[in-house]
């Protein structure tokens, strides 16, 4: 405020006192960067402001309110369509870029109605209602970009899912008329019924150059593997009929075939089936004596019966889906709905997202020639399959099937994939349903590697200032043979580490690492120091164990590298009383814990530990200085879902727990709080991830009676 | 004062330059390269940049149910006869499963496979040989044409690059006389090198008419989808059978190496192929990625030599192969003249994960395999983003790509064998389409060569998926005791056996397996025992049947036994708990160990007690159901047949088998007395194992076995599983399994 007060009382008297020549001078620089500014502006709005009001029609409008464009009739018409196109020969990558987020951008045409030279519209239908989902949902989901320029791939608001409702040519002029068309080039098309009468072409015939198809009903014949989608033909009942969700399980009955346009050949054979195996299967057909309409689509009958269609689908654990004089059929998206495992008879038939959805989890091809033996083969699945098909048959429906949404993304997706494929989804992402995501383990070491012995291990020690109990434990440990490496893990601010003279002589490296906290998770963190994949985490306390019993510890980690591998060993159990979990350290039969007192595991836990625990569990155990061995057992029992290996038998452990509260006796607040710990972690994580098992590592003739100097590791269990 | 007004309006000035450029300078030619396309505004109505929003009010359905559903009945064509067109029409370059192949040969006796018989004079590659011995070998041969699905020429096809010595020549006339040829109908040609200098097609120099090509460096333009398969191109020195393992010994952490991305190889200067090669040395920093060529191969390479080779070739020397090989993330495999290069495999191998540059190259067995998890597939034309994409990939993948190569070598590649059983598989897979391999079971350990799908197609029936799909196995055995020796007293050991097993409370069932040549004991002579129980009279009577695939085998868990075994209640409980952590292995009580016996030069086996084992007797073990179907039918019958001619060897067979699956050990538990060889003295079965012979017997039985596998699956373990509280100071009440530790 002041400085302006002062510029604008001194400012007029500024100017008389310039000379004549600056006067003009400024004038004119000023009045230049005025011009400069307005122009600017005009460049930056102008486009703009034709925008914004575009999309103001657009947003209140109907679809009558679009644009018209008439086509001539000498407008230029695409190319058929190479069938040879794959993403490296007809698909413009350079488009997509190198993007941080591996996300294509995708443009949508604005609306326009296109009409023949008389004025004709070129469809029947204009836009359909399941278009207008498709692009909605496209519009509003990340793939999205207003931006032509920055677009990757280029969707046209030109609805082509059903050609029969479509003039074939004049829609290919419309589409070549596409400001950006450019020979098709990274366009993609929504189809779902190709072809017409009388032979029913599996793709669309609709020329389009270099476009990519996302087609419902390809063969393998017209299907161009990883350059087009092959998609689901969407059923209307999908949004109409809301189905109650079904376990999987046994249905009333067997096989059910519902479709109503099947070959006369077809159905005779269904027939057939039906008079050997009676009421195992129901067939059924449009119902004769009722009206067409809307109504007629969601009846079945079966001899003057009446069913109501799509329910009865969930009374039947296989249902036929034939191919009609197209391969895709609506009625795959009703079974899958319906949680009835589909038996799909179309040879030659490109199964919707087959790039990556796996069918033969949630579906049964049989070739159409087999129609016949449908029943036996259908009669050898386990039942265990038949539901686990039950279930991934709904899952399907529901992430892919389900809506005009769900189809339209799960494009994008997949040609997301191809562009970016170092960053596709995995098959479980695409293929197991939320309860399997939820249950099941990918372990990241799952390769049955047995490391050799040679690298050996590092012992991390944690220490305050206990130093004369460290240097025990640093002698002790330096005599075991696999030891590779000593880091003294110094977590005391205060107090610098002993000199260097002081410490004893070992005979491997030994390091010392200054912390800048006195925080517990500081013992699992990934040091670089740490060179070896085993690593032997190991209290400044822990004196008892012999260097037979560690060199056989690393032994069994080396057998299980996946694991921990620890030496006194710990249980949760389910306190029926209180409603929640507690903590044992008592003499128990089982295990499902080991204390990283003294455990050998993978660096990589560390590394998990560090920079990948779930919730907010790191700050909780830091705070609470106690539970950093429960957190890491769970972190390691959740991601591998297996038990840790205790190894050798009890021995008397100076209450390795009460490492945080030195030289006091057993304190009960403490084992309360590794109680609350276990029931604090598995609310984090969700579950229990522990596993429990009853037995340990020993050598393999620990107490045998065999001359112990003969045992590779005799010195096991002395106390 | 007046410098500082100048100052002042000298700074707004150049504010407002400053302004103006960031507007002006840089907006206006943005604004204006949108609509600047020529195009772009003789269209009325177009809007760069309009918002897509969905459209309000009444819109048609894209298809009218009762219109689209009567159109789609379509009777004027048979159903039958447009199958029948489409054989006709779609052929050659279109054939498919659908049109190009007779399923019906294959109705009658199962996927079987035809190896012609080799004629004299015709002199055969070394690989081909290979993979002709590795078909014969395998399950799916058959010596007879007419109970063949698939037929295999003896003419060697691999090699039809006509500059080659190996090509054969006339092949189409050789062809052409063979009486079964059938039109290529249900043929397999085998080939890996094609076409020649300076184009190098993918036309093999002969109608392969109706055949099925099983090819290496095929581009996908070529690539006859669900028809033909893709192999990967493998040297003259790849191994028959066996195989290497894969390098990766370590998984190291951080995982990255010492290099990120490294090539060594030839650069064409000119001709097909060449233009990748040649632009490499745009990424190439000479620090951690290193991209070396050079120009020195072939006759006449200093006339093409261009500016940079002579750098470019003393660069090369610096680096040796191996070392980047091993020391390195990730390795360019860049396309050669041909799509598929050796460098593939080699990196495959040695765990350096593959940076794929070839563009239109169908990779190997794609059909099956899902490359994605193993490799990172670029593009040629993105080859200067190459170095970025790898270093933006998360550590925890790169983990898991490198674990993928290896899991992939092992399963698929590693030796001639195992492409070829692959390639037929992938056919099997296709011509018993209700029976297949899912995608889970092709890419998750232990890889499809063994899941066989026709023991069943639901995952949670193998040892493998458990962990996959969160489920457990089911918690029960099933205990199968085989007897040899008549039923004389109800002391028998095998009387109290029944009886000790039965009472386990995960006993579900119990099956006397009667390989005994007196006849069947009545029902009342044996124990009455409160599980359900069931005599199977073996029709055999050879030791094979043990491992039968039983039917009656309600559950996951096979409890082995012979009839002189001595075992506890305790210790079956035991050992049952355990095996339900290690569904895929063999947990067993008594031990044995194999050893290289150097003076000899040939495996050893020992039943002494040592410090380790590597096998647990199948006299008394837990392992899947599985393994008996895996005994029965993935064993070469020469090998089974030899154990039950001398009844010998068929447990250190069924730990061959369970350890080349599982690449791990077998798991011994505790035994309350020990199960010695002198005990046996008693029993009946005293003969076999008292017998000099027997231990000889099974010293050549371990030979043969690793000689067929290629290899010695066998690994040692040194650690036996106890019960935790196993002879600990404490009161034996406390104890669980207390049984275990009376003597």
């Amino acid at each position: 405020m002041y400085a302006s007060g002062k510029y604008g009382s001194r400012g007029p008297a500024l100017i008389p006192r310039m000379k004549t020549k600056h006067r003009i001078y400024y004038i004119a620089l000023f009045s230049l960067v005025l011009l400069g500014l307005i122009a600017t502006g005009m460049f930056q709005f102008w486009p703009h402001s034709i925008e914004s009001s575009a999309e103001w029609t657009l947003e209140k409008g109907s679809v009558h309110d679009a644009p018209l464009i008439r086509l001539p009739v000498s407008s230029p018409i695409p190319e058929r369509g190479d069938l040879s196109c794959r993403m490296h020969t007809c698909f413009d990558v350079y488009r997509c870029g190198y993007n941080p987020k591996n996300k294509i951008k995708v443009y949508i045409y604005p609306l326009q109605r296109f009409v023949d030279e008389f004025g004709v519209p070129i469809s029947s239908t204009g836009l359909s209602r399941e278009y207008n989902d498709l692009l909605s949902a496209i519009s509003d989901s990340d793939f999205y970009t207003d931006d032509v320029t920055r677009a990757c791939l280029f969707v046209p608001s030109i609805d082509v899912l059903n050609q029969n409702s479509l003039r074939v040519r004049d829609t290919a002029q419309a589409l070549a008329m596409l400001p950006r068309w450019d020979k098709g080039m990274n366009h993609l098309l929504f189809n779902m019924l190709p072809g017409g009468p009388p032979d029913y072409n599996t793709a669309l015939d609709v020329p389009r150059d270099r476009a990519l198809l996302a087609g419902g009903g390809f063969s393998t014949w017209t299907y161009r593997q990883g350059y087009d989608v092959s998609i689901p033909v969407y059923s209307p009942l999908s949004t109409d009929v809301v189905l109650p969700e079904r376990q999987p399980g046994p249905r009333r009955y067997f096989i059910l075939s519902s479709q109503t346009a099947i070959h006369r050949e077809y159905r005779a054979e269904l027939e057939r089936l039906k008079e050997e195996n009676g009421d195992a299967l129901l067939l059924l057909d449009k119902c004769s004596n009722l009206s067409q309409g809307a109504a007629s689509a969601r009846k079945r009958c079966y001899k003057g019966q009446v069913y109501d269609y799509p329910q009865i689908l969930q009374e039947s654990s296989f249902c036929v889906v034939l191919r009609g004089a197209r391969l895709g059929q609506a009625a795959l998206s009703d079974v899958l709905q319906a949680g009835c495992v589909p038996v799909i008879l179309a040879d030659s038939y490109i199964l919707p997202f087959s790039e990556v959805l796996d069918w033969k989890r949630a579906s049964v091809v049989i070739p159409e020639e087999k129609l016949s033996e449908m029943y036996t083969i259908l009669k050898s699945i386990p039942h265990r399959q038949v539901e686990e098909m039950q279930r991934q048959a709904y899952w399907f429906w529901e992430a892919y099937f389900s809506s005009m949404k769900a189809i339209g993304l799960t494009t994008l997706q997949i040609i997301n994939d191809r562009i970016y494929p170092y960053a596709a989804r995995t098959y479980e992402q695409w293929n197991n349903p939320p309860v399997v995501k939820w249950s099941s383990v990918n372990s990241p070491l799952f390769l049955p590697l047995i490391p050799p012995r040679a690298p050996g291990f590092t012992a991390v020690v944690l220490t305050y200032d206990r130093v004369e109990s460290l240097f025990r434990v640093i002698t002790e440990i330096s005599k075991v043979p696999s030891l590779a490496k000593l880091l003294v893990v110094w977590n005391n601010q205060n107090k610098s580490p002993p000199e260097e003279s002081l410490w004893p002589k070992v005979g491997v490296p030994l390091k010392v690492v200054r912390t800048k906290e006195n925080k517990l998770s500081n013992r699992f963190f990934p040091y670089d120091e740490i060179e070896t994949e085993a690593v032997l985490a190991i209290d400044d306390d822990i004196i008892m164990l012999t260097s037979d019993e560690l060199q056989f510890g690393y032994e069994v980690w080396r057998e299980f590298p996946d694991r921990l591998v620890g030496y006194p060993g710990r249980l949760h159990l389910w306190d029926h009383e209180m409603g929640k979990w507690k903590y044992e350290s008592e003499w128990t039969n089982e295990v499902s814990m080991v204390l990283t007192g003294a455990a050998f595991y993978h660096k990589y836990f560390n590394y998990l530990y560090t920079y990948k625990m779930p919730g907010d569990i790191k700050n909780w155990v830091d705070a609470h200085m106690n539970c950093e061995d429960i957190a890491m057992n769970f972190l390691v029992a959740n991601i591998t879902g297996k038990a840790p290996i205790k190894v050798t038998p009890r021995k008397k452990f100076k209450c390795p727990e009460c490492t945080a509260i030195d030289g006091l006796s057993l304190d009960q607040t403490h084992m309360v709080e590794r109680s609350e710990c276990i029931n604090k972690f598995a609310s984090v994580f969700g579950t229990m991830p522990l596993k429990v098992v009853e037995h340990r590592a020993d050598p393999v003739l620990y107490k045998d009676d065999f001359p112990e100097k003969l045992k590779s590791f005799p010195n096991i269990g002395s106390l | 004062m007046q410098a500082k007004k100048r100052y002042l309006i000298l700074f707004s000035t150049g504010a407002c330059l400053v302004l103006l450029f960031c507007f002006g300078g840089i907006q206006v030619p943005l604004s204006r390269r949108g609509p600047s396309r020529r195009d772009d505004r003789s269209l009325a109505g177009f809007h760069p940049g309009a918002r897509w929003r969905r459209f309000q009010g009444y819109l048609q359905s894209f298809s009218t149910l009762e219109k689209d559903r009567n159109e789609d009945l379509n009777e004027h064509m048979s159903p039958r006869q447009k199958r029948d067109a489409n054989s006709f029409l779609y052929t050659g370059k279109r054939c498919r499963m659908e049109s190009c192949f007779d399923f019906s040969l294959c109705e009658r006796n199962g996927f079987k496979v035809y190896v012609y018989p080799q004629q004299k004079g015709e002199k055969i590659s070394e690989s081909y040989q290979n993979i002709l011995t590795s078909i014969e070998g395998s399950r799916f041969y058959t010596p007879d044409p007419g109970q063949a699905c698939l037929f295999v020429l003896s003419l060697d096809t691999l090699d039809r690059d006509q500059l080659s010595p190996q090509y054969v020549h006339n092949l189409k006339a050789k062809i052409q006389s063979l009486p079964l040829w059938n039109e290529g109908r249900n043929h397999i040609i085998f080939n890996l090198y094609s076409g020649t200098w300076p184009d190098y097609t993918e036309d093999l120099g002969f109608d392969i008419g109706f055949a099925m090509l099983a090819k290496a460096s095929i581009s996908t333009e070529n690539f006859r989808p669900k028809f033909d398969v893709s192999i990967p191109l493998f040297s003259k020195d790849h191994p028959r059978t066996g195989g290497e393992r894969g390098y990766l010994r370590h998984n190291t952490i951080p995982p990255y190496r010492k290099y990120v991305l490294v090539f060594k190889g030839k650069r064409y200067l000119t001709g097909i192929g060449s233009d990748t090669r040649n632009a490499l040395y745009h990424v190439h920093n000479s620090q951690d990625v290193v991209l070396l060529t050079t120009c020195k191969h072939g006759k006449d390479w200093q006339r093409h030599k261009d500016a940079r080779c002579d750098k470019d070739n003393a660069e090369y020397d610096k680096y040796d192969y191996r070392e980047m090989l091993y020391n390195s993330t990730f390795c360019l495999v860049p396309r050669g003249r041909r799509l598929g290069s050796f460098r593939f495999l080699e990196a495959l191998q040695a765990a350096c994960v593959p940076v794929m540059l070839s563009n239109g190259w169908e990779l190997p067995f794609s059909e099956i395999i899902d490359w994605n998890t193993a490799a990172v597939i670029g593009d040629e034309r993105l080859l200067l983003q190459i170095p970025s994409t790898v270093r933006s990939i998360h550590q925890d993948k790169i983990l898991s790509l490198r674990q993928q190569t290896q899991l992939l070598w092992e399963a698929y590649f590693n030796s001639v064998e195992k492409i070829v059983l692959t390639t037929l598989e992938i056919i099997q897979d296709r011509v018993l389409e209700h029976t297949s391999r899912s995608s889970l079971m092709w890419n998750s350990l232990p890889g499809g060569l063994f899941t066989l799908p026709q023991y069943s197609t639901h995952l949670g029936d193998f040892p493998f998926f458990y962990a996959k799909l969160g489920i457990k196995p089911y918690p029960k055995f099933t205990a199968i005791i085989h007897v040899v020796t008549p039923l004389v007293s109800l002391s028998q050991p095998v009387m109290k056996l029944l009886v000790a097993v039965a009472k386990s409370q995960y006993c579900a069932q119990v099956i006397v397996l009667w390989n005994c040549d007196k006849p069947l004991p009545a029902k009342h002579r044996w124990p009455t025992i409160s599980v359900p129980f069931i005599v199977i009279e073996g029709e055999s009577m050879v030791i094979s049947s043990r491992f039968l695939p039983y039917d009656t085998i309600p559950t996951d868990a096979v409890l082995s036994l012979d009839e002189d075994t001595v075992l506890s209640t305790t210790e079956v409980d035991f050992a049952f708990t355990v095996w339900q952590s290690f569904p895929d292995r063999i947990v067993g009580y008594p031990a044995r160990s194999h050893f290289w016996d150097g003076s000899k030069e040939r495996w050893g086996y020992t039943s002494k007690w040592t410090n380790d084992y590597s096998m647990v007797l199948t006299g008394a073990a837990i392992y899947h159901k599985y393994y008996h179907y895996l005994y029965t039918t993935y064993l070469p019958a020469s090998l089974r047949t030899m154990v039950d001619q001398m009844s010998n060897c068929e447990d250190i067979l069924m730990n061959f088998l369970v350890s080349a699956v599982t690449k791990l050990p077998p798991i011994k538990v505790t035994q309350k007395k020990q199960y010695k060889e002198t005990m046996m003295g008693q029993s009946s079965r005293a003969s076999r194992w008292a017998d000099p012979d027997h231990f000889a017997q099974r010293q050549t039985c371990m030979n043969k076995f690793a000689n067929w596998f290629g290899t010695m699956p066998l690994v040692h373990s040194q650690m036996r599983l106890d019960p935790v509280l196993f002879k600990d100071q404490v009161s034996i009440l406390r104890k669980k399994y207390r049984e275990i530790e009376r003597l």
